[in-house]
């Protein structure tokens, strides 16, 4: 189960670094979130996968001693969270961005870096 | 439950972010009191500072500092842990934050405090203080987040069509940064089975010493990527510019830095076997950045893109501490690391203040200035020269350990540091 | 989108998605739930709203700014764990308090007023976010 859950991870990576080549700004946010999922699954199985009962601290103990590893799962659902309010934000930016400069080709978006721009003098 | 009774002084380690993070939530909830803003600002950044300052005795008298949070032993709680290098530098931040709050109120345009700058910048420091305080790496990149999501609002604030264009740029290249920065610590769970720095540093030297280099190669490029080293920089000077002075000020001060600092932290405290394989790579960076960023700057016409060339030269002089493997070139980066938060922040400001009194960012139609404000061009002078390292001047002493640590390494690689130090 | 039958309903909608939103905080601690997955279930009502009355009406009715609610919540998260001071234990650690009503005893304690905290940051957030995109969908 290991090893399929590594090769799923692998195909999300795949498939996100291909998005992510692209030059239209959704075709790169979608690829950024695949990424996270497959970084996701990769913490997962990072944890090791057991059949073992939920880890749930006994009375008068510091830590769960028998029962599957709960700290890959607290990494993920941060991850999550965090993963989610980027992606909302960078949607909000690439909306705003479509609306605002007619363009969600990066190739076309040269505001901040004119092309061509002014060369400075030989000599002053 | 095993009971943690902590020392009262020992606050003053979470302090700093909390007190941040309660000032900018408190800005949010009175964003109508336009009064109250800059002075509750200023007086949350000065608690911070003070507490840092607090903290930095209480480092140098006993140690480094730690707190973990809830309670919780660790891996289960997340640790605070305060050094000299790490507490040092969030005291820069703060007083860095102070001066730039100060700018803003002056300079920053009225939509921009309207829509809510000031909790913004504070949410910032939260990042940046919790980022060189924090003593788990997992707790080091939600730090990272926070840092990047108000950097994010701060460089849009105002929603000038060229901000949307810089933010976007800006946004994608850092969220996969760091979406690569939690691949690594993925990669680093599995095979440590902890994130907490300490237990990190313990069991490294345990692990298969190839699977633990390509972790810090990843983590090198994530870091590279937000501490704009060579061939991942172009996001740099194409962002940094296009936000109000001040807050370009801000971002350019802090932001590369805590990259520097995340890579000093990993490459060279948790993961030293792992930074001697990479080092040819490191050294090669370091190289390459510090020849990219001159070039880049002589030909670059608008005052504010060229510093953006300069921010990159000192992540390049920075780099090369990281990779000689000696005390000097470790304490020479980081003595660099605060040179260029200090220098860079006050010369962003400075041009600023330029830009303002010649209505021009480009440095061709600025001709004449010192006879029309004698006082801001020699300013700038002064810091430009700081930059370059001349001798009095803050910047030198850095340079100079650097230098130090390059002559006492052997072989070719620190002689190419050498001559590249001397360009 | 703008059908009478939605406008009808929406009002409804929101009434009940909210007063879930709410039961779904409080039981989170032991069982499925919490303030992240409540926060959400209450930003969804706002957003509903907002495409059913449009995004000015929805921030009228909301009274407040969204971003107002999120500082709110992060006040009082941070307040949560600042509690444990006084007590000389580390920041964040969990206080427990019973209040009794009657014969029943009600559990008050600060990993509730974290939830809570972090149910308005939630709300706030999400909720400024989903009536941004609203706004904009209207502008163009």
């Amino acid at each position: 189960m290991d090893y399929a859950l590594a090769a799923l991870s692998g195909v999300f990576f795949t498939a996100a670094t291909y998005l992510l080549l692209s030059r239209a700004l959704i075709r790169m946010l979608l690829g950024l979130g695949l990424m996270g999922n497959a970084v996701n699954l990769l913490i997962f199985v990072a944890g090791r996968l057991t059949r073992a009962v939920p880890p749930i601290v006994p009375a008068g103990e510091t830590a769960p001693i028998l029962g599957a590893n709960p700290l890959p799962q607290a990494l993920i659902l941060t991850a999550i969270v965090i993963g989610f309010a980027m992606f909302s934000f960078l949607l909000v930016l690439a909306y705003r961005a479509y609306q605002s400069l007619e363009a969600d080709d990066t190739d076309k978006m040269r505001l901040a870096e004119p092309r061509g721009g002014p060369q400075p003098p030989m000599s002053y | 439950m095993v009971s943690f009774s902590t020392y009262p002084g020992d606050w003053v380690i979470i302090l700093p972010v909390i007190v941040c993070l309660v000032g900018a939530a408190l800005l949010l909830v009175l964003k109508q009191v336009r009064e109250v803003q800059i002075p509750l600002a200023l007086l949350s950044v000065g608690v911070v500072a003070a507490c840092e300052v607090a903290l930095l005795t209480r480092v140098l008298t006993v140690g480094p500092v730690s707190m973990t949070m809830g309670n919780w032993l660790p891996p289960f709680g997340i640790s605070f842990t305060a050094d000299l290098m790490g507490t040092s530098f969030a005291l820069v931040a703060a007083l860095l934050t102070f001066a730039v709050l100060i700018y803003l109120e002056m300079d920053a345009p009225d939509r921009a405090k309207r829509d809510g700058i000031y909790p913004l910048v504070l949410l910032l420091l939260a990042g940046v203080s919790g980022s060189f305080l924090t003593g788990d790496l997992f707790n080091l990149y939600v730090w990272f987040e926070v840092m990047l999501i108000s950097s994010f609002g701060l460089m849009v604030l105002g929603g000038k069509n060229v901000q949307l264009d810089g933010t976007v740029k800006y946004g994608f290249i850092n969220f996969l940064a760091t979406t690569l920065f939690l691949l690594a610590l993925g990669l680093l769970y599995g095979l440590v089975g902890t994130l907490n720095m300490a237990d990190v540093m313990l069991r490294a030297a345990k692990v298969d010493p190839a699977a633990m280099a390509s972790v810090a190669a990843i983590l090198l490029l994530a870091f590279g990527i937000k501490a704009a080293a060579f061939p991942v920089n172009a996001w740099l000077p194409a962002s940094y510019h296009t936000p109000p002075a001040g807050i370009s000020a801000l971002l350019a001060g802090l932001l590369t830095k805590v990259g520097v600092y995340a890579l000093l932290r990993t490459m060279v405290a948790l993961l030293p076997a792992s930074r001697d394989v990479l080092d040819p790579l490191l050294t090669a960076i370091a190289v390459l950045t510090l020849l990219i960023a001159p070039l880049g700057a002589i030909a670059e016409t608008h005052l504010r893109r060229a510093l953006g060339f300069l921010v990159i030269g000192g992540i390049g002089a920075c780099l090369a501490g990281i990779a000689l493997p000696t005390a000097e070139g470790i304490g020479g980066s980081s003595i660099y690391v605060l040179h260029a938060m200090i220098s860079l922040t006050a010369l962003y400001l400075c041009a600023g203040l330029i830009e303002k009194l010649t209505g021009e960012t480009d440095t061709r139609k600025m001709g004449g200035l010192y006879a029309a404000a004698s006082l801001p061009s020699a300013l700038f002078l002064t810091l430009v020269l700081a930059i370059a390292g001349v001798p009095p001047l803050l910047g030198f002493w850095p340079k100079l350990l650097l230098l130090e640590a390059g002559l006492d390494g052997s072989g070719i690689v620190s002689g190419v540091i050498d001559w590249a130090r001397w360009r | 989108m703008n059908t009478l039958i939605f406008r009808t309903i929406a009002p409804l909608l929101v009434v009940v998605m909210l007063v879930f939103s709410v039961f779904i905080t409080l039981r989170g601690h032991n069982e499925p739930g919490g303030g992240f997955i409540g926060g959400l279930i209450a930003a969804s009502a706002i957003a509903i709203y907002g495409m059913a009355a449009g995004p000015q009406a929805t921030r009228k009715a909301m009274r407040v700014d969204p971003l107002a609610i999120a500082g709110f919540g992060v006040l009082l998260a941070a307040l949560s764990g600042l509690l444990s001071m006084p007590f000389q234990l580390p920041f964040l650690t969990g206080l427990w308090a019973d209040l009794h009503l009657g014969d029943t005893a009600v559990a008050i304690s600060t990993p509730m007023f974290f939830d809570l905290g972090v149910y308005a940051v939630v709300l706030g957030s999400i909720s400024a976010i989903a009536l941004a995109l609203e706004d904009s969908g209207e502008d163009g």
